[in-house]
């Protein structure tokens, strides 16, 4: 996408694999891309398709035993992530990289007040007094809009509503101004009018803050308006990336197409036939040959041999060149 | 036209117990006041955010829960009050669909018995008739009939979706009650549902009352839209009229907070302050005018907010706090 020296982010033929009773499953495939500096990137596709696990591998939360880095590399600023050790990864996450995950309740401690465990963050990354941690705390409380954050700060997290706790979560991920967040699905779990908020918190913050953005979702719409750039992943590997102004208007690759196509909006006709993709989400493999959305699409495995490679169509719009699925065969 | 379905006024309060020694100190009023009624072959979309009360409704519709008070009338018989045993000829014909596919199926039935049990229920047909049935059915809704001796756990979401479908079928209902279908599942996979179910209504001439939280997808299936804020209907409108000209503003926050896809659509979003307030203790007026703090609030304390037709067809709460200036003006004159 960007010149790699420019990029905050960059992440390199990146390969994940998980060891099930199933045998090894590539779960993310020689996925690279990467996040500029004060840039957003997208990352979009169905579930399965690697999108989780491609940020938990960036920032070395796998599921332990099974989920393994198998090749790749994942540099930021400068230095690969995938070969720094345990106590140097503790201090980029939550420290210069934020984590937000999509179901707030997971990411707090119900038996801990919010105020304890904002601060927490601020003792664990600053070196600084329980006092100061606490005001530091109260102030980004206040920062993500809470209402009498002095009284949140001595509840516990049932007491808050769905939106008012991913406020929290979203506090804990940015107390240390970090420099990129990892966002996965941060509004799924929200309703509709909460979703709004929650995205323009975030978006004023970041250019507050001068932020990086990673953000993980299903849904194509909150990309398309929140984002620079657009990744579409499909069963673990990149069939399509570049600028969401030109992805969007014009999708290349048949996946990136079909979805776009298959979701109603507010401007088709009621009750008329939507296109779809047929068949359904491909399952992972160890060693999978050929282009798996021709898979899903019913081409036989004997015709398919050679992975498809990405080819640069316009200056950063890169797409897997598939002559069936560039050709509008599907 | 002749109504399939009319709900008056539906109220359902569940009981809120507490104190020392527990007894009632409140009510949940899940559903407070609801009138609608849906036609032949038609389908009424229900769409609003958690907690308003959406699910409820459609559980009460089709007598899974006792309501409080008001009337449901299915094809010209009073149902809000009869027994469990005198419904039991009556519910062949409405049939609920339900979010979440893992929940609704029981893991230990094979497909055959989960689709053959309601038949067997009613009595109908011999062995080898609910046989072919049951191969017919799957056929119907895109499985193949091996699928048959299979378990629900063998079986992806959209599939899963598909069983749920093929055992509502089963008695060929009128009515069916879509809670949240495609919620759970892909986008692609979420529109070849979408399809399925606007297919089979155009076959079998059902009705749908179609819930869900997702405004494009609820506009994209009904003939008409039902708009719910805490336990009221706000506005009922065609679809193409709610989406072209909604009136109230919760309708309008609604449709501005949904992203779109195109990057060149320029839309202003209204943005809402809070969240929707607790059905326990809910604001003594406009609810809506209490979240976004309108001036005129006061005024609605103890005001008819009933919905009125603004103009053929369009019906809106009559609320000074969510209805523009002209709106106002016309609804008042009505009252």
């Amino acid at each position: 996408m960007n010149d790699p020296k420019q990029s905050l982010l960059v992440v390199d033929k990146l390969i994940t694999s998980f060891d099930t009773d199933r045998g090894f499953l590539r779960a993310v495939d020689q996925v690279s891309f990467s996040v500029p500096a004060g840039g957003t990137v997208g990352i979009v596709g169905e579930s399965g398709c690697g999108k989780s696990v491609t940020a938990m591998s960036i920032v070395r939360l796998l599921p332990q035993p099974a989920g393994k880095i198998i090749g790749g590399h994942v540099w930021f600023k400068g230095e690969d992530l995938l070969r720094a050790d345990d106590d140097r990864m503790r201090k980029i996450r939550g420290g210069e990289i934020g984590v937000i995950f999509q179901e707030p309740m997971s990411a707090l401690n119900p038996l801990h007040r919010i105020g304890r465990q904002v601060a927490e963050v601020f003792l664990l990354h600053r070196n600084i007094s329980k006092n100061d941690a606490w005001d530091q705390a109260l102030a980004m409380l206040k920062l993500v809009g809470i209402p009498a954050p002095e009284k949140r700060m001595m509840e516990y997290p049932h007491q808050l509503s769905g939106g008012m706790r991913q406020r929290v979560v979203i506090a804990l991920a940015l107390a240390c101004r970090p420099s990129l967040v990892i966002a996965d699905e941060p509004t799924t779990a929200l309703d509709v009018t909460v979703q709004a908020q929650i995205l323009d918190l975030m978006a004023r913050l970041r250019s507050e803050m001068n932020m990086s953005m990673m953000l993980i979702t299903h849904d194509l719409g909150v990309v398309a308006e929140n984002c620079d750039e657009v990744v579409v992943m499909y069963a673990g590997r990149v069939v399509e990336k570049g600028p969401v102004s030109e992805i969007f208007a014009k999708p290349l690759h048949a996946y990136t197409r079909g979805l776009l196509r298959s979701m109603p909006t507010l401007e088709s006709k009621p009750k008329s036939l939507l296109p779809v993709i047929p068949g359904m989400v491909a399952s992972l493999g160890e060693h999978v040959h050929g282009c798996r959305f021709c898979q899903r699409m019913g081409i036989a495995a004997s015709e398919l041999r050679e992975r498809p490679a990405l080819i640069e169509i316009t200056p950063g719009h890169w797409v897997e060149n598939c002559p069936r699925c560039l050709g509008g065969e599907h | 036209m002749h109504n399939l379905l009319t709900v008056s006024n539906l109220t359902m309060h569940f009981p809120v117990r507490g104190g020392v020694i527990p007894r009632q100190v409140g009510a949940v009023k899940a559903v407070d006041g609801v009138s609608l009624h849906i036609g032949p072959g038609e389908t009424l979309g229900l769409v609003g955010e958690s907690g308003c009360g959406k699910s409820t409704l459609g559980k009460a519709v089709v007598r899974l829960l006792k309501p409080t008070s008001g009337s449901i009338e299915f094809n010209g018989t009073d149902i809000t009050k009869m027994s469990q045993r005198a419904l039991r000829p009556l519910r062949r014909d409405f049939q609920m669909i339900f979010q979440d596919p893992v929940e609704s199926l029981d893991p230990r039935m094979s497909v055959r018995s989960i689709i053959e049990e309601p038949l067997l229920i009613h009595k109908i047909g011999s062995r080898s008739d609910r046989v072919r049935m049951v191969n017919e059915l799957l056929d119907r809704v895109g499985l193949p009939s091996s699928a048959a001796e299979r378990y629900p756990f063998e079986f992806s979401g959209g599939q899963r979706q598909r069983i749920g479908i093929a055992r509502a079928l089963a008695l060929k209902p009128k009515l069916i009650v879509c809670d949240e279908p495609v919620s759970a599942l892909d986008v692609s996979i979420q529109s070849q549902i979408l399809n399925l179910l606007v297919e089979l209504q155009r076959e079998l001439g059902l009705s749908y009352l179609f819930i869900a939280h997702d405004l494009s997808v609820v506009k994209h299936v009904s003939d008409r839209v039902a708009v719910m804020y805490l336990g009221k209907i706000v506005e009922l409108a065609p679809s193409e009229s709610i989406y072209r000209d909604p009136r109230h503003a919760y309708t309008k926050a609604l449709l501005s907070a949904i992203p779109s896809t195109d990057p060149n659509a320029s839309r202003e979003r209204i943005l809402l302050e809070g969240e929707i307030p607790s059905p326990i203790d809910p604001p003594r007026g406009s609810a809506f005018g209490h979240r976004i703090k309108h001036p005129r609030y006061d005024e609605t304390i103890g005001m008819d907010l009933s919905l009125r037709e603004i103009k053929p067809g369009h019906w809106v709460a009559a609320d000074p706090c969510c209805v523009s200036a002209d709106d106002w003006k016309k609804l008042s004159l009505q009252k």
